[in-house]
C-alpha cells in the first residue's frame, strides 16, 4: 500500500481519525458524541494494527525488524522505522492504553471536545513515532513534537494552576530538548549520519562521548523525570487532566528510559559506564527523597505523581547496572509502571468525576458504598507497592538485584524504597478508602459504573497477569538487552578492563 | 497431589472472592471449609506416609540473564510438617468462624481473605527458591494486612493493619538484599542450588558499607532479619500486638500457629547455610532468647485476653529460635508444631470466652466463668497446661528440648539464652494461670459492676452498644491510667458494625439487657476439642519422630546439621537439675499466680503501687511504641515535609524555574546581586554538595577492577 509499512500505518491511522474529527459539523452535542466515537474508534484500530505488527515480529531476534526507509531530508538522514525488543512493547503499551484514555475522557470533557480528542490522536502519533523511529533526528521530531499537544491538554483542559503547569512542563523539557539537539547534530557532523542503526555500529571518541552524554542526559532525565528535575511533574499531573496524567504516567516518563536504552547506553557506552554513580546517586536520592515526599502530600495525585519519579528511580538504577537483570528489570517496570500508574490515575479519576476534588481529606470510608472501586484500588496500590505476584515486583526487583550485582550499596539504600512505598501507598488506601463513611458529600457516592468496570478491569487482569507470568513481556527483551551488553562489553574492553567486578574477595 | 493442596484454597478464594455476593455467606462458608478439609485430609495423608524429598515444577515464573527463577513445589519432612500444622489450622479456624463470625455481614470477604491466607502460606512453605518463598512471605503479609484490618470502619484496626505490613516490610528489606546476596554469591535462588554450593562459599568475604563482612553470615543476616519481622522479634515484634485488632479467628490461625513460625520455617529450610555462619546463628540464638524472656514480662501486666496471649506467642518463638540458634532445628519444629495446636487452642479458646461475654476482651471485667461457659474453661485449661508445658503434654516435650538444648550446647550466647528462657518458663506459668484464674475464677466483676473491687475497677467503655460504660483504670493501680488509656484501642468492641448487627440479629445478642454469659455453639467448639486434642497428645505422639530416636528417618535431609554438631544427642546428658528447671518453673508460677489473685487478690494492686514505674513500664511495653514513633516515624514525616516545602517548593522551583523568572525581571531591574543573601540559595547549594558527594564516593568507592 503505497510503499508504506505497518509502522507508518501506525502513524498515519491516529492522524486520518484526527482529520476526521476536525471535518465534523454540526450543533456541539452531536460534535461531541461523534468524535468521541470517531477517538475511541481510532484508538482501537491502532491497537488492533499494532497487535497485526506484535503477530509479525519474532521475538526471539534482536535486529530491527519491520523496517522501512523513505526518501526524507537527505540520503543520510531518512524517514526509518523498525522495532526490536526495546521498542516493540513500548507500542504496544502506547496503542493498548490510549482507548482507555478516550474512556476516562467520556463524560468528564465538557468544551473543546473535538480539539480535545485531536490533541489526543496527535499525541498517539508522535509517542509511536519516538519508539518506531530510526533515524535520530526524527527521533528528535517527534520527541519534541509530543510537547505541544500535551502542553495544550494540560494548559486548555486542566486545572485551576494549569497555566502555570504547562508553562513550566514545557520550559523544563524544552530546556533540556535544546542540548540534545545540539548533540544530535554534533553526532551528524561526526559520523556524517543520523540513521540508529549506523550509529549504534559507530565508535564516538571517548572524549566526545562524555559531552554528548550529558546533553542528552539533560533530556531523558527531565523527561523521567529524575531527581532534582522532577518538580514539573507532580504540577502537571494534578492540573492535568485524567486522561492527561495517564499518557504523561504510562508513555511520556518511558520516554526517558527509552532514551537511555536507545541511544545513551549503545551509543555511548564508555560516557555511560563512567556516569553510572552519578545515576546511582541521583536515582537513590529520587527513591528515597520522593518516596519521603510521597509519604505528606495531601493531593491524591500529587502523592501518585511523587511515587511515579521514585518508581522511574529504579528504572534509571536498573538500566545503569549494565547487567541483564537491571536493563531487563528496569524496561519490565517501565511496562508494568505504564499500566499499574495509569491505572491508579483511572482510579483517582473516577472519584474525581463524582467529588470534583482530589484533596485526601476530603474522602475516607469509600469501600462501604463502592466496594468494587476499593478491590481495584487495592491490586493498582499492591502493585505500585511491589507486591509478589502483581507486575511491580518483577521489574523492581530485577532493577535491584541488577543494582546489587553491580554496587551493593547503592542497592542496599534503594532497597529503603520498599519500606517507604508501603508507608505513603497504604497511608493514602487506608485514608481514602478504609474508615467511617462520615463526609455528609460522601454518603450518595455511587460504585463504578459499566464504562469505569470496562475500563479497570482489563488493567486489573494484566497487572495480576504479568506478575504471575511476566515472560510474554520480559522475554521480548531478552535478545535485545543480550545484543546491547555484548556491544557495550567490547567497546569497555576497548577502552579499558572494566567488567563490573563484584566485590567478593577470598 | 501437591497442587491440590496448595491450589484448592486459592479456587475456595477465588469462588468466595469473586462470586460471594452471588451465592451468599452460607455458601461461601461451606465452600472455602469444605475445600480446605479436604486439603488437610491430603496434607495428613502426605505427612504420615512420609517418603524422600521430591520437586514439582508447576510453571516457570520469570529469568533474566543467568537468574531463573520457577514456580515449584520443594516437599521434604519439613514442608511435610508445615502443610500438616497450616491445613489443619487453617481447616479448624475456617470451621469455628462459620460460629464466631455469625453476625458478621461481610462473611464472604473474611472467609475469601482466610483462603487466600492459607494459599499463600502454602505457597510459602512449598517454596523450591527463595524468590518464591518471598511471593508467598508478602502474600500472607497482605492477607494478613486484609484481615487485620478487616474492621475497616475501626480506625485503629486500619492503623495495626498498616503497621502490621510496614514494620514487615522493614523485615523484606533485609530478606529482599539477603536474596540478592545470595544470589550474588552462589548464581542461584533456588534451595538445591545453594545448598549445593554453600561449601565453595563459607570463606568470602563480602563489601557492603565500608566492612568487610564474612559472606554467608552477612546473607544469613539479613535473611533473618525477614524472619524477625514475620516471626515478631525482639525490635520488631511491635506489630503483633497490635494485629490483636483482627477478629479473634485471625489472630489463632495468622498471628499464633502459621504466619508467624514463618521465619522459623525460613531458618529451619535454609539450615544448611545457618549452619555454615555460626556468627548468624549468635545473633539469632541471643535474640531468640531475649525476645522469649522481654515478651513475657509484658504478658505478666497485659489485661487484654488477646494481648496476653499476642506476647505470650512472641516469647514462644523466641523460644524456636533459640533452639535454631544452638542448632537443634528439630527442636525448633518441633516446637513450631506442637505451639501450633496449642495457641491455637488458646486463641480460640479466648475467642470463645469473648463470644460468652459479648465482645469483652479485657479481664478485668471477667471472673468466675467457670461455671457458666464450663466446655470452654476446660479447653483453656488444656492450652494452658500444654503451654507451660506440664508433664506429658505437647508443650513439655518441645519446650524442655528447647531448655536443655540451649544448656547443652556450646556455642556463645547459649548460657544467656538459657537462662532467659528458665525465666521466661516461671513467666508463662505465671501469666497463664493469671490469665485463667481472672477470667474463670474469683467473683464475677461482669454483669453488676463491682466498683469496689480490691483488684481491678471495671474498665473500658464501649461506645454506641449497650454494654457497660465504665471508667478506665489499670490493673490495681487505682489513678492512673496510662497503660489502657494510651493504648485504648486495644480495647474496643470486636465486630464494628454493632449498629448494622442489631436488625438482623438472630443470635439472641440483640438482648443487649443479657449479659449471662453462654456457651459456644458446636461449631466452634468442635475445633476447640480437636485442638485440644492435639495440644494433649501431639508430644507424646510425634516425639519421637521429631526430636527421638526415629529423628533421623524422620527428618531425611531436610535439616541440615554439620559434622560437629551433637546437640540433639547431648541434651539428654544434661544434669537432673536442668531436665527439672522448667517443671520447678511451672509449679512456681502456679504457687505465685495462686496466691496472688485467688488467696490475696488485693496484691497484684498494691504491688503495682508499690513499683509503680517497672509497672508502667511493662504496661506500656517497655515504651517501644513511643520509642519507634519518637526515631522513626516522626522524623520520616518531618524529613518528607522538609523535602516537599523546602526541597521541591523552595530550593528546586524558587531557583529553577520560578527563580530563573524572578531573576529575568531582576536582571531587567538591572538589580544584580552577586551575593544574595537568601537562605536557600546556600541550601540549594548544599544539596547540589550532597548529590555531588555521594557520587564522588560511589565513583571513589567502585571495587578495585571496575577502573
Amino acid at each position: 500500500m503505497l510503499g508504506l509499512g505497518i509502522l507508518s500505518g501506525l502513524l498515519i491511522v491516529p492522524l486520518c481519525g484526527a482529520a476526521f474529527i476536525l471535518t465534523l459539523k454540526g450543533d456541539d452535542e452531536s460534535v461531541a458524541r461523534n468524535s468521541r466515537w470517531a477517538a475511541l474508534t481510532t484508538t482501537i484500530v491502532t491497537f488492533l494494527l499494532s497487535l497485526v505488527a506484535w503477530g509479525r515480529y519474532d521475538a526471539s531476534s534482536a535486529s530491527f525488524q519491520l523496517v522501512e526507509s523513505h526518501p526524507w531530508l537527505a540520503e543520510t538522514i531518512r524517514f526509518k522505522l523498525g522495532v526490536d525488543g526495546f521498542s516493540m512493547p513500548l507500542i504496544l503499551l502506547t496503542t493498548f492504553l490510549m482507548p482507555f484514555c478516550i474512556g476516562a475522557s467520556w463524560t468528564s470533557i465538557h468544551v473543546r471536545v473535538k480539539e480535545y480528542f485531536v490533541a489526543f490522536l496527535v499525541l498517539e502519533t508522535t509517542m509511536i513515532g519516538v519508539f518506531a523511529s530510526l533515524d535520530l533526528l526524527l527521533f528528535y521530531l517527534f520527541f519534541e513534537a509530543g510537547l505541544i499537544p500535551m502542553f495544550l491538554i494540560i494548559g486548555i483542559w486542566g486545572g485551576a494552576r494549569r497555566i502555570y503547569a504547562s508553562f513550566k512542563f514545557f520550559l523544563y523539557t524544552l530546556l533540556g530538548s535544546v542540548l540534545m539537539l545540539l548533540a544530535v547534530m554534533a553526532m551528524y557532523w561526526q559520523a556524517g549520519t543520523t540513521d540508529i542503526p549506523t550509529l549504534l555500529q559507530y565508535r564516538f571518541p571517548v572524549g566526545m562521548q562524555t559531552w554528548l552524554w550529558l546533553a542528552f542526559f539533560a533530556s531523558f532525565a527531565v523527561k523521567m523525570p529524575m531527581w532534582p528535575v522532577h518538580t514539573w511533574l507532580p504540577d502537571a499531573h494534578v492540573e492535568a487532566p485524567t486522561a492527561g496524567s495517564v499518557i504523561l504516567a504510562g508513555i511520556l516518563l518511558k520516554m526517558g528510559g527509552y532514551g537511555f536504552i536507545r541511544i545513551s547506553l549503545p551509543m555511548l557506552p564508555v560516557a555511560s559506564h563512567d556516569f553510572a554513580p552519578l545515576v546511582f546517586a541521583l536515582s537513590v536520592i529520587a527513591i528515597i527523597f520522593t518516596s519521603l515526599t510521597a509519604l505528606m502530600q495531601t493531593d491524591i495525585k500529587k502523592l501518585i505523581a511523587y511515587s511515579s519519579v521514585a518508581h522511574m528511580g529504579f528504572v534509571t538504577l536498573g538500566l545503569f547496572t549494565l547487567n541483564e537483570q537491571g536493563i531487563q528489570g528496569a524496561l519490565f517496570l517501565m511496562i508494568s509502571h505504564g499500566i499499574v500508574a495509569a491505572a491508579l490515575f483511572l482510579c483517582v479519576g473516577v472519584v474525581y468525576d463524582r467529588m470534583h476534588t482530589r484533596e485526601i481529606a476530603a474522602y475516607g470510608g469509600l469501600v462501604k458504598r463502592m466496594p468494587l472501586y476499593a478491590v481495584a484500588m487495592m491490586v493498582f496500590t499492591m502493585a505500585n507497592v511491589g507486591l509478589p505476584g502483581t507486575s511491580g515486583f518483577v521489574g523492581e526487583f530485577l532493577s535491584m538485584l541488577g543494582a546489587f550485582k553491580a554496587n551493593p550499596n547503592v542497592a542496599f539504600f534503594s532497597t529503603f524504597g520498599i519500606i517507604l512505598s508501603a508507608a505513603y501507598a497504604l497511608w493514602l488506601y487506608a485514608r481514602v478508602i478504609y474508615g467511617k463513611l462520615e463526609k455528609p458529600n460522601l454518603q450518595g457516592i455511587l460504585d463504578l459504573d459499566t464504562r469505569e468496570k470496562i475500563i479497570l478491569a482489563p488493567l486489573v487482569v494484566l497487572t495480576i497477569y504479568y506478575g504471575v507470568h511476566p515472560a510474554p513481556v520480559l522475554d521480548v527483551f531478552a535478545p535485545s538487552t543480550d545484543a546491547l551488553m555484548a556491544g557495550m562489553k567490547a567497546a569497555l574492553a576497548n577502552t579499558q578492563t572494566a567488567a563490573a567486578a563484584l566485590p567478593l574477595a577470598r | 497431589m501437591y497442587h491440590a493442596i496448595v491450589f484448592f484454597p486459592l479456587i475456595g478464594f477465588l469462588i468466595a472472592g469473586l462470586f460471594g455476593r452471588y451465592i451468599g455467606a452460607r455458601a461461601c462458608e461451606y465452600i472455602t471449609t469444605a475445600f480446605l478439609a479436604f486439603t488437610a485430609l491430603i496434607a495428613w495423608g502426605v505427612f504420615l506416609e512420609g517418603g524422600h524429598a521430591e520437586r514439582v515444577q508447576v510453571a516457570s515464573w520469570f529469568s533474566a540473564g543467568d537468574l531463573t527463577v520457577d514456580w515449584a513445589f520443594k516437599v521434604d519432612a519439613l514442608t511435610r510438617v508445615m502443610l500438616v500444622v497450616v491445613t489443619t489450622v487453617s481447616t479448624l479456624v475456617h470451621l469455628y468462624s462459620v460460629g464466631y463470625m455469625h453476625e458478621d455481614p461481610h462473611r464472604p470477604r473474611f472467609f475469601a481473605y482466610l483462603s487466600l491466607f492459607t494459599f499463600a502460606m502454602l505457597m510459602l512453605v512449598t517454596a523450591d527458591n527463595l524468590v518464591q518463598m518471598f511471593f508467598g512471605w508478602e502474600g500472607v503479609g497482605l492477607a494478613s494486612y486484609l484481615l487485620i484490618g478487616f474492621w475497616y470502619e475501626k480506625p485503629s484496626a486500619n492503623a495495626a493493619a498498616m503497621k502490621a505490613f510496614i514494620v514487615n516490610r522493614v523485615g523484606d528489606f533485609g530478606f529482599s538484599l539477603g536474596i540478592f546476596l545470595v544470589f550474588v554469591l552462589t548464581g542461584s535462588v533456588a534451595f538445591d542450588a545453594i545448598f549445593a554450593k554453600v561449601d565453595g562459599i563459607k570463606t568470602l568475604s563480602f563489601h557492603l558499607l565500608g566492612h568487610d563482612w564474612n559472606a554467608l553470615t552477612l546473607a544469613c543476616l539479613l535473611l533473618f532479619m525477614g524472619a524477625m519481622g514475620k516471626s515478631a522479634q525482639f525490635l520488631l515484634h511491635t506489630w503483633l500486638p497490635d494485629a490483636m485488632e483482627g477478629p479473634t479467628p485471625v489472630s489463632a490461625l495468622i498471628h499464633a500457629a502459621t504466619m508467624v513460625t514463618a521465619g522459623v520455617f525460613m531458618v529451619a529450610r535454609l539450615s544448611p547455610l545457618f549452619e555454615e555462619a555460626p556468627n548468624a546463628l549468635i545473633v539469632v540464638t541471643v535474640i531468640g532468647g531475649i525476645t522469649a524472656f522481654f515478651a513475657a514480662t509484658i504478658g505478666l501486666v497485659q489485661n487484654d485476653i488477646k494481648r496476653v496471649i499476642a506476647y505470650s506467642t512472641c516469647s514462644q518463638l523466641g523460644y524456636m529460635f533459640v533452639a535454631l540458634g544452638v542448632g537443634a532445628y528439630s527442636a525448633g519444629v518441633f516446637h513450631l508444631f506442637t505451639h501450633a495446636f496449642f495457641k491455637a487452642l488458646l486463641f480460640l479458646g479466648a475467642g470463645s470466652v469473648i463470644h460468652a461475654m459479648h465482645h469483652e476482651q479485657d479481664m478485668r471485667n471477667m471472673g468466675g466463668l467457670r461455671s457458666h461457659i464450663p466446655f470452654t474453661c476446660a479447653m483453656m485449661a488444656i492450652g494452658s497446661l500444654a503451654l507451660i508445658g506440664f508433664p506429658y503434654t505437647a508443650g513439655y516435650y518441645s519446650k524442655d528440648a528447647i531448655i536443655e538444648a540451649a544448656y547443652a550446647s556450646t556455642r556463645p550466647g547459649h548460657t544467656l539464652a538459657f537462662l532467659c528462657t528458665v525465666v521466661a518458663a516461671f513467666f508463662t506459668s505465671f501469666y497463664s494461670w493469671r490469665l485463667f484464674f481472672m477470667t474463670f475464677e474469683g467473683p464475677a466483676r461482669w454483669g453488676v459492676h463491682a466498683a469496689h473491687d480490691h483488684h481491678a475497677a471495671p474498665a473500658v467503655a464501649h461506645s454506641g452498644t449497650a454494654s457497660a460504660a465504665l471508667a478506665h483504670e489499670a490493673d490495681g493501680a487505682p489513678g492512673h491510667t496510662e497503660g489502657v488509656a494510651h493504648d485504648d484501642h486495644g480495647h474496643d468492641v470486636e465486630p464494628a458494625h454493632k449498629s448494622d448487627l442489631v436488625a438482623d440479629d438472630h443470635h439472641g445478642h440483640g438482648h443487649h439487657g443479657d449479659h449471662t454469659p453462654h456457651e459456644s455453639p458446636l461449631v466452634m467448639t468442635i475445633p476447640l476439642a480437636i485442638l485440644a486434642f492435639g495440644a494433649l497428645f501431639a508430644g507424646i505422639i510425634f516425639h519421637d519422630r521429631f526430636i527421638g530416636s526415629g529423628m533421623d528417618a524422620f527428618w531425611g535431609h531436610a535439616l541440615a546439621h554439620g559434622p560437629e554438631n551433637h546437640i540433639m544427642h547431648e541434651i539428654h546428658e544434661v544434669p537432673a537439675l536442668v531436665s527439672y528447671a522448667p517443671l520447678i518453673m511451672l509449679i512456681l508460677g502456679f504457687v505465685l499466680a495462686f496466691w496472688m489473685y485467688i488467696r490475696r487478690p488485693e496484691l497484684p494492686g498494691a504491688l503495682a503501687a508499690q513499683q509503680p514505674s517497672l509497672y508502667r513500664f511493662l504496661l506500656n511495653k517497655w515504651y517501644f511504641d513511643e520509642l519507634y514513633d519518637r526515631i522513626f516515624v516522626r522524623p520520616a514525616k518531618d524529613f518528607g515535609l522538609f523535602l516537599w516545602k523546602q526541597g521541591d517548593g523552595k530550593i528546586i522551583d524558587g531557583l529553577g524555574p520560578n527563580g530563573i523568572a524572578a531573576r529575568v525581571v531582576d536582571v531587567t531591574r538591572g538589580v544584580v546581586r552577586l551575593q544574595t543573601g537568601y537562605v536557600y540559595h546556600y541550601a540549594f547549594v548544599m544539596l547540589i554538595g550532597v548529590a555531588g558527594l555521594i557520587s564522588w564516593y560511589l565513583m571513589a568507592g567502585l571495587p578495585k577492577g571496575a577502573h
